[in-house]
């Protein structure tokens, strides 16, 4: 979606402010957002492109508005509803229904170093024809979906040159979905600044992007 | 860790008082009805805090600094060669190395959300999720380098690498000159997080280290 998150190029926003001994979390409840979400996340009710997609579905003045881990937050709550894990009456009298069931915890101590350690690799172990080569010149499509996409606006409709191939990836415009993996070859493409800035930005730099093959075409 | 103590980014304010008793009272429902188990939070938080971080991206580039061959491995195989390390996994599992050269500047970004290659730097720092991080990186390269301190020659080539799949990209930073007689113990602890996103050299005068 054409929404607030897709931020590469915009103006505006202001100097960068690095932090010294930044901290990892900056307060407890941010910890434990971040743990709730990976905690709710082993249920495996959602994926990472989900997960992604929900955060850009956040009301753009809220977006700004909100600190990062509060978009977590946002987020964690509308799936877990969304999904039948929790509902709203429960959030808001922050208690179980009465007679509701009891569950058991997706992710126990002992399987936290497996979910690290192991990860959630996207890789897919199939066979699919791939329709581009390293050093093919290609053109991103000029595509606006309403829903999830993972090529930034101002990357379409541009020159670029496949600079390495990934393998095949699940592609995530479907997969936010929940309407399938869709795995298809995933390249990382190589634009000149000029091409996608103009005669501002200076000849010789480049931006690598990574892009799934529906976001390209063949240069007849 | 009270607000005051830290600067938060500049496109929000400080959290609502409010909002560590809603997370609070979420966690409680989400225990009571057996979904989650805190101490299960309390190791993830633990494993962030504590053992994965950028002490581990340190290691690689000290490792392909002193060894060709691992240099070698790290860009043929970028994933197995941390994995050797024993770094590897969660937003990790796909991982490519890119190396600067006295001709060649890359840059790490990701303008869409907040991808950072958690298996060798841990959680990223505020800025880097932050719009105006974003926002430049891929328009205003040196701009933004500057603005931390770094000045590029004007023939530089910089690479801007927008993160926007579930590759994971670590920047190889230059060895610093004069630092042949130096350990690869002592070469990783003068590299810094940021020179492993690439805004950042590393310095061999002072011993920074990656946090």
């Amino acid at each position: 979606m054409n929404g607030v998150h897709d931020m590469g190029g915009m103006h505006g926003m202001g100097p960068i402010q690095p932090e010294g001994n930044e901290p990892v979390f900056h307060e407890p409840w941010e910890s434990r957002v971040f743990g709730l979400a990976r905690a709710m996340g082993a249920w495996r009710k959602w994926n990472i492109d989900a997960f992604r997609y929900q955060r850009e579905l956040i009301p753009p003045a809220d977006y700004w508005r909100m600190s990062y881990y509060e978009t977590w937050l946002a987020s964690v709550v509308e799936l877990m509803v969304k999904k039948g894990l929790v509902t709203r009456a429960e959030i808001e009298n922050g208690r179980p229904a009465p007679g509701s069931a009891k569950n058991s915890p997706a992710l126990t101590t002992e399987k936290v170093a497996l979910l690290t350690m192991k990860g959630s690799p996207a890789n897919r172990d199939v066979q699919v024809a791939s329709r581009f080569r390293v050093g093919q010149e290609i053109r991103t499509r000029n595509i606006n979906p309403e829903g999830h996409t993972r090529i930034p606006r101002y990357a379409r409709a541009k020159l670029g040159t496949i600079d390495r191939s990934h393998g095949v990836f699940v592609f995530p415009d479907t997969n936010a979905l929940f309407k399938g993996e869709n795995p298809q070859h995933l390249y990382s493409v190589r634009f000149t600044a000029q091409e996608v800035w103009g005669a501002q930005a200076a000849a010789q730099d480049a931006i690598y992007i990574d892009l799934w093959e529906d976001y390209l075409a063949p240069v007849s | 860790m009270a607000d005051h103590e830290h600067s938060h980014e500049d496109s929000h304010q400080a959290p609502p008082s409010d909002l560590a008793l809603r997370v609070a009272a979420l966690e409680s429902l989400l225990i009571e009805k057996g979904l989650v188990d805190p101490a299960a939070l309390d190791v993830l938080v633990d494993t962030y805090e504590h053992k994965i971080g950028p002490r581990n991206g340190a290691k690689v580039v000290a490792r392909a600094w002193v060894d060709p061959a691992y240099k070698a491995r790290l860009f043929a195989d970028a994933t197995a060669a941390i994995r050797e390390l024993g770094f590897g996994g969660l937003q990790g599992e796909h991982m490519v190395a890119v190396e600067n050269t006295p001709k060649v500047h890359n840059l790490v970004v990701c303008t869409l959300c907040s991808c950072y290659p958690h298996a060798v730097l841990g959680l990223p720092p505020v800025w880097y999720k932050s719009a105006p991080y974003r926002s430049r990186a891929v328009i205003d390269p040196r701009g933004v380098l500057r603005e931390f301190g770094l000045e590029l020659a004007q023939d530089t080539e910089i690479r801007v690498w927008d993160s926007t799949a579930e590759i994971r990209y670590l920047v190889l930073p230059q060895r610093p000159a004069g630092t042949e007689h130096l350990s690869e113990q002592h070469l990783a602890s003068l590299v810094t997080r940021d020179a492993m996103i690439g805004t950042a050299r590393v310095d061999a005068s002072e011993s920074q280290g990656a946090e």
